[in-house]
């Protein structure tokens, strides 16, 4: 948070370099304009874009209209981080990508792809809201909410629906996206800055240095603890 | 500048809220709405922790000139409390997201209070007498011995200590999956909407079990959702139109007369683009975050995150008018994208005549507009600089260049202090701003210029 006195000089630093990406994003109001290589200031913002998409979806009740805006946003980043090639208009369903295709381009399919999976299990809380079904035994009146575990409240209550986040499209997802951002405490003392990811460019293909562990961290990161501890009783 | 403003001594709210750390609820008494009635008599505020606290225009007397038309606490009243939805394993906030008073129609005030899934209907009374001399019953209420009974004698009405007495009279349920953003009270006095993010809602003031939906922009794929509902409001007159807005930044104005699902607006309100202004931020800071009528009904005014402007209801295809709130922002959005402070909503309103319009912004300052002589001001709602009956004197923020000596720079702007809730008096210079959890009101007693 900005507060009262405190300056944040990389920050400053660091807001610039995501607006001299293209022309088209310029501010003209700054002084310096091509400070960083595009794509790597674009990474870390897009980096940053993810990160907020996914702590948006783990609340139990997501936040529609910053969920809906940070989507739109990740969308005009992936635009400008690779604008040779097209959006697919249609989400295809999650597959795991071939080391040989864009980065970017499988990125923004399976994003969209578990994207659009997550928002239609929001709409399937509303179904189930709407016509009242026996629940499978997911969801004890008794597990506690809130910011305590992260986790993916209601959805969790699909089972199945939600599987499709534990398949390829996930980890598709990871393979391409630098996890460096994960690592790192993200509103830490400028201490390290967000380190740009190694090589989100367009062109570049290669195998990303995620190992097991880290992908390990990363799933219960998302999913949460659920399948290792039940979370205790309701509390506020 | 010429410009008084007088603070009111802190009220009881505030007294109220210092006490209360030790429970841990100090976050419960953060405002989260605020709205005068249609007099201007009362004054409604709701918090976090679902309570309701309604302030009464102390009536000017000679005798005590210092406190003319001043506001004390007239009612509190717990209005939501927290639910659990079980069916979807969720908490349901308790805090009140807006307030709107009904208009009056006898002695008895009502307003409808609403958090994110439930919205209630109050009806504040008072009593100020009571009955005495019962000739069954002695003073206490026990029944007397009949034979100490000789003759009959007709009950008095005697002046008792005002008791302002709440009671919930109607509790709209069950009619909203999404978050309620808004609620607005019909012209016609009987009928009412809310809107969350994906629908609006028609409720008549009497039925609690059944509503009208009459916009539903919730896409077949919630894959394919770009875009949600964040204010409407009923036209002040026309009880047939209403407006809603977009986090794309659009307007639309329907016309319920024309079909009963109302998703073909029968107007669009919308400003293209500022190409030398795009950035990625654009479609987050164009968000409209308030959408209000003007008195008059025939202007409309929205916040988005850096601007107010005014549009005209028969122009669509631009605002008349657009200010700027705090336009040094426009070069930090990095920064408030990622610790979100470019999300936060904003309120606007107008002041009686139409003539000025005032919003929020960061480090407890709030801005007006006057829109006939195109002047604003820029002035802070805090205890420091504030005292009872002082003149608030106006800010600057500087950006660069050169730097007057009380001149705030925009690094050392404190972003946990933001005014999001204020609201005008429908007729007098009267402003009621939220800051956090401390209300200030402030009154113009003289007339002034703004610089």
């Amino acid at each position: 948070m900005l507060s009262k006195g405190l300056k944040r000089k990389r920050e400053e630093e660091e807001e610039k370099e995501p607006l001299a990406v293209d022309a088209w994003w310029l501010d003209p109001g700054h002084a310096s304009v091509a400070q960083a290589p595009p794509a790597v200031a674009s990474s870390s913002l897009f980096d940053l874009s993810v990160l907020k998409l996914h702590h948006s979806l783990q609340q139990s009740e997501p936040d529609l209209r910053h969920l809906v805006l940070v989507v739109n946003t990740l969308r005009r980043i992936q635009a400008s981080m690779a604008p040779a090639a097209a959006l697919p208009p249609v989400p295809s369903p999650p597959a795991a990508p071939s080391v040989a295709d864009n980065l970017l381009a499988s990125s923004d399919a399976a994003l969209s792809a578990s994207m659009a999976s997550l928002l239609e299990d929001l709409s399937h809380i509303e179904g189930l809201s709407q016509a009242p079904q026996p629940l499978a035994d997911e969801g004890p009146p008794g597990r506690s909410i809130g910011g305590a575990a992260p986790s993916l409240g209601a959805l969790d209550l699909l089972g199945p629906a939600t599987g499709c986040l534990l398949d390829d499209g996930l980890e598709g997802l990871f393979e391409d996206i630098d996890t460096s951002m994960y690592d790192n405490e993200l509103w830490a003392p400028a201490s390290e800055g967000l380190k740009p990811g190694p090589e989100d460019g367009p062109g570049k293909v290669e195998a990303p240095e995620l190992d097991e562990a880290e992908l390990d961290y990363l799933m219960d990161v998302l999913v949460g603890t659920q399948a290792l501890e039940r979370p205790p009783g309701p509390g506020r | 500048m010429t410009s008084r403003l007088h603070i009111r001594t802190p009220s009881l709210r505030e007294v109220e809220s210092q006490g209360e750390g030790h429970t841990g609820s100090a976050t419960a008494d953060i405002i989260s709405t605020v709205e005068f009635n249609h007099t201007g008599e009362l004054l409604a505020t709701g918090d976090k922790g679902g309570r309701v606290v309604i302030f009464q225009r102390e009536p000017e007397s000679k005798n005590a000139p210092h406190s003319q038309g001043e506001y004390d606490v007239y009612s509190t009243f717990q209005s939501h409390e927290p639910e659990f939805d079980y069916l979807k394993s969720l908490e349901i906030e308790e805090k009140i997201n807006k307030i709107k008073w009904l208009p009056q129609q006898n002695a008895a005030h009502s307003l409808l209070s609403t958090n994110d899934k439930t919205i209630k209907l109050w009806k504040i009374t008072e009593r100020d007498k009571r009955p005495e001399g019962y000739n069954l019953k002695d003073e206490e209420g026990k029944l007397k011995d009949l034979s100490t009974v000789t003759s009959l004698q007709v009950p008095v009405l005697k002046p008792m200590d005002l008791m302002v007495e709440v009671s919930p009279r109607r509790i709209f349920a069950n009619g909203h999956t999404y978050h309620i953003n808004s609620i607005s009270v019909n012209s016609d006095c009987e009928t009412y909407m809310s809107a969350d993010d994906l629908r609006i809602n028609l409720w008549h003031l009497a039925i609690t079990d059944r509503s009208f939906n009459i916009v539903d922009i919730k896409p077949a794929n919630m894959e394919d959702l770009t875009e949600v509902i964040t204010a409407s409001e009923f036209h002040p007159h026309h009880c047939n139109l209403f407006v809603y807005s977009s986090s794309k930044g659009s307007l639309r104005l329907c016309d319920m007369r024309a079909a009963a699902l109302c998703d073909k607006h029968s107007k669009l309100f919308e400003e293209p683009e500022d190409p030398s202004n795009r950035s990625f931020f654009s479609e987050i800071i164009s968000s409209v975050s308030d959408v209000k009528f003007s008195h008059s009904g025939r202007y409309m005014l929205t916040r988005d995150y850096l601007t107010v402007k005014v549009w005209d209801l028969n122009m669509e295809a631009r605002p008349i008018e657009t200010y700027q709130v705090h336009d040094y922002l426009r070069s930090k959005l990095c920064s408030l994208y990622e610790n979100d402070c470019i999300f936060d909503k904003f309120e606007c309103a107008w002041n009686g005549s139409d003539s000025v319009i005032m919003t929020g912004a960061y480090n407890n300052f709030f801005r007006m507009f006057d829109r006939n002589t195109k002047r604003d001001v820029t002035l802070e709602a805090s205890r420091e600089s504030s005292k009872p009956r002082a003149v608030l004197k106006p800010r600057r923020v500087c950006v660069g260049g050169k730097r007057r000596r009380d001149d705030i720079s925009v690094d050392s702007l404190d972003f946990t202090k933001k005014i999001l809730h204020t609201a005008w008096h429908p007729a007098e210079n009267i402003i009621a701003i939220a800051a956090t959890n401390n209300l200030y009101i402030f009154q113009d007693k003289v007339n002034s210029d703004m610089h």
